[in-house]
């Protein structure tokens, strides 16, 4: 459990460095500048390819959005990092390690979070427990250290950290007031905040967003988008899916813009705003 | 019995109410628990007294009661660990059963030839506790081999692997093929169709013999706990009441007891699994296995444990419901067994702890022993009269308006109408009240209290709060 050397001093005033305390990110990918690497990334689902031959980077600390029509492969290329599809082809790179085809946790363990498209909480365990699943690695998890009684001494002690770390992230995501409701009453965008919040709590370096802003009113994709961008500022890298154009437009330094499988281009939000192929991609011409 | 059983629930008054009582203290689940259990022997010995009840026949009818509430309690125990915290829907229950008290037994049995009867089959002569030890740790490796490749699959998948391998694990029982080899010497086997005798000694007796070796040592004596305060003092004690061979009635009880020991162990062990980030991880898996998986949590590694452990406890269960038998058959270990416990664990509430043994309870009380107990009470009350042999006896005498008949009849056949009073209550309380009696699943998932820190108070109170008798 050691300390994060990585904070970049946080910003907007919520003090997060307490927050930090239970990180075990590894040494190595700190000083790397790309930390996601994907390239000739495949995916056939029967005679269907959903992924073809898909390349790009991440940068460090960068915001990315990943856009494309309907069944361009977003979603597909999306599970293929994260584990929860094998590819069929291709290779992913996590701080130089390759993570191609490991298991989801395994993708996770290493400090590569995912978010789901439809929120997805733990819905008879109260907010407060669904943020304490989270943290890596805990004492307590070991069958053993729960049951013997001196163990669980240690245990205790690990749990008052978590718990005063999830308290604090619920503070930061203001959904502090709902830590013992239980989270299937949540709202759909309360329960958004929720599933951000939780990944957050597993010292992710960076994080996969599946359209984090689907079904999310006005004014809380604004305070979303709020914290996104400060949980950036504070060294987190995101790739965002997306289908609101505008949104990653306005949001992102980087777009990737992905039709039928493939990279159709990418670039900065200009560039990617003028493509003639983007225009007809999204308008339903043939490219 | 079943008018007992609604008016219990009835107290209870509405899921709202509750849970906001629940939300402040979480241990009037242990009192309601406590109350339930005394308004239970209160309920039996007045049934038993008002009527005139035999004093042997009473104390035996609650020794009893007592055996079928700590096994009932302890499976659905064993049984929340798989469903009400990790969604493992496990209906082979039985057979891990089985499996450990036929491995007890065959570990614990004398050898062959050491004064057993030729058709039988020996044992390997190892003291009983070695072959509890063994049974227990034989029904884990069995859910072990059945967690590998099944535990993979989706929920539905694993109870069709579950059922099938408590089957399997019968017809194994009753293969001749295994009923009976020469292995390293010694002559052993599961018994076949004709079982297996357990013939190790008396578990009560080795237990307190076992716990008298301390007082041995100091008071230069053999079996002191057993001899001079067991038999000598309560026994003999007893005989004031009982002039008439009392032994096998103090034994029953004081079994009894011994298993509603072991049951408390039961229950601090799997709520200390349950209130803590392993149970946490568990309960996270029953919502959504995906998301615990994606949170960098190795669900596959947790299920396997969870499954493992819970098994291991069944199998135990097994050795202490079947041990004391005397002998056990394959066609013992029907699935019927599985679902009992299915049943109590759905009366009590799947996910919670205090709720599985409230379950177990109530269903021991008023589903299992209750209907058997009411027909003895009424038949010795009337002064055993004679039932009708079929039913048309039974119904002829209804036509000319004497019920008489039709009643002693409907009572004679009362553990056939059990199996339907189960079916009703089963049927009333998924309409009515699904979540079973105390299911509200508010036990929390965390070894400390979940409430708001106090910034950094340093951690005292945590320790404090390790008792494990004081976090509910």
């Amino acid at each position: 459990m050691s300390s994060e050397p990585e904070t970049s001093g946080g910003t907007g005033g919520v003090d997060e460095t307490d927050d930090r305390t239970l990180t075990t990110l590894g040494g190595a990918g700190d000083t790397a500048e790309v930390p996601l690497k994907v390239s000739g990334l495949e995916k056939h689902f029967g005679g269907i390819t959903a992924v073809d031959g898909v390349e790009f980077e991440i940068d460090k600390g960068s915001m990315t959005g990943l856009i494309g029509p309907n069944g361009a492969g977003k979603s597909t290329t999306f599970n293929c990092i994260t584990g929860t599809h094998k590819p069929d082809g291709g290779r992913v790179e996590f701080n130089g390690q390759d993570i191609t085809g490991l298991e989801p946790y395994q993708v996770a363990d290493r400090g590569l979070v995912r978010t789901f498209q439809i929120a997805r909480e733990l819905g008879e365990m109260t907010v407060l427990e669904n943020m304490m699943v989270a943290p890596k690695h805990q004492r307590g998890e070991a069958l053993w250290r729960s049951v013997l009684p001196y163990a669980r001494n240690s245990v205790n002690q690990q749990e008052q950290e978590i718990l005063e770390r999830a308290w604090e992230t619920l503070e930061f995501f203001d959904i502090d007031h709902l830590a013992n409701e239980y989270a299937e009453n949540l709202s759909g965008g309360q329960r958004k905040l929720l599933e951000l919040a939780r990944a957050l709590l597993t010292d992710p370096q960076m994080l996969l967003l599946d359209e984090p802003f689907a079904g999310v009113n006005p004014s809380l994709e604004e305070r979303l988008l709020e914290h996104i961008h400060e949980l950036r500022d504070q060294g987190y890298t995101f790739l965002i899916v997306e289908h609101d154009m505008d949104l990653i437009m306005e949001n992102c330094e980087k777009v990737i813009v992905m039709h039928q499988g493939r990279i159709l281009t990418e670039g900065t939000p200009e560039d990617v705003r003028n493509n003639e192929d983007v225009i007809e991609a999204y308008l339903g011409g043939e490219v | 019995m079943s008018d007992d059983e609604s008016g219990g629930e009835y107290g209870q008054s509405t899921e709202e109410q509750r849970a906001v009582v629940m939300g402040i203290d979480f241990r009037n689940d242990g009192l309601m628990l406590l109350t339930m259990l005394l308004g239970i022997y209160i309920i039996y010995l007045l049934a038993g007294l008002v009527i005139g009840f035999p004093f042997r026949g009473l104390m035996n009818q609650i020794g009893q009661l007592t055996f079928w509430i700590a096994v009932f309690a302890m499976a659905s125990l064993a049984l929340n660990l798989h469903w009400g915290y990790t969604g493992l829907f496990n209906i082979g229950i039985v057979g891990f059963m089985a499996t450990g008290v036929y491995v007890t037994g065959i570990l614990s049995k004398p050898v062959f030839g050491s004064g057993t009867s030729a058709a039988e089959i020996g044992g390997f002569g190892l003291p009983l506790w070695i072959g509890i030890i063994g049974g227990t740790v034989a029904a884990g490796l069995l859910g072990l081999i059945a967690a590998l490749p099944a535990l993979r699959l989706r929920a539905d998948y694993l109870a069709i692997v579950t059922i099938a391998l408590s089957e399997i694990v019968r017809f194994s029982l009753l293969s001749d093929s295994l009923s009976g080899h020469e292995i390293a010497g010694y002559r052993v086997g599961l018994g076949g169709g004709d079982g297996v005798i357990l013939d190790y000694q008396d578990p009560l007796e080795s237990l307190i013999r076992a716990l008298s070796a301390p007082f041995d040592l100091i008071l230069g004596e053999q079996g002191w706990l057993w001899n001079d305060v067991y038999l000598g003092i309560v026994v003999d004690f007893v005989a004031n009441f009982i002039p008439n061979n009392p032994k096998p009635v103090v034994d029953n009880f004081a079994y009894s007891a011994v298993l509603l020991l072991i049951l408390g162990g039961f229950y601090v062990v799997i709520r200390r699994m349950g209130n803590s980030p392993f149970g946490r991880v568990l309960k996270a898996i029953r919502e959504d296995e995906d998301v615990t998986n994606a949170l960098g949590k190795n669900t596959n590694m947790f299920k396997i444990k969870s499954f493992v452990v819970g098994c291991a406890l069944m199998g135990l269960v097994g050795i202490l419901w079947f041990g004391t038998q005397g002998s056990v058959t394959p066609n013992t270990f029907r699935p019927r067994i599985t679902f009992y416990i299915w049943i109590a664990l759905i009366i009590g509430g799947a996910g919670s702890n205090s709720g599985s043994v409230m379950g177990g309870a109530v269903f021991a009380a008023f589903l299992f022993q209750g209907p058997r107990y009411f027909k003895n009470v009424i038949e010795t009350a009337l002064g055993n009269p004679e039932a009708p042999s079929s039913f048309g006896q039974a119904m002829l005498p209804v036509s000319n308006g004497d019920v008489v008949p039709f009643l002693l009849y409907t009572l004679d056949s009362i553990r056939q109408l059990q199996l339907f009073m189960m079916g009703v209550v089963l049927i009333v309380l998924m309409h009515r009240r699904p979540d079973g009696m105390l299911g509200h699943r508010k036990e929390p998932a965390s070894s400390i209290p979940l409430t708001r820190p106090i910034k950094r108070s340093g951690g005292g109170d945590t320790v404090a709060t390790d008792g494990g008798e004081t976090d509910e």
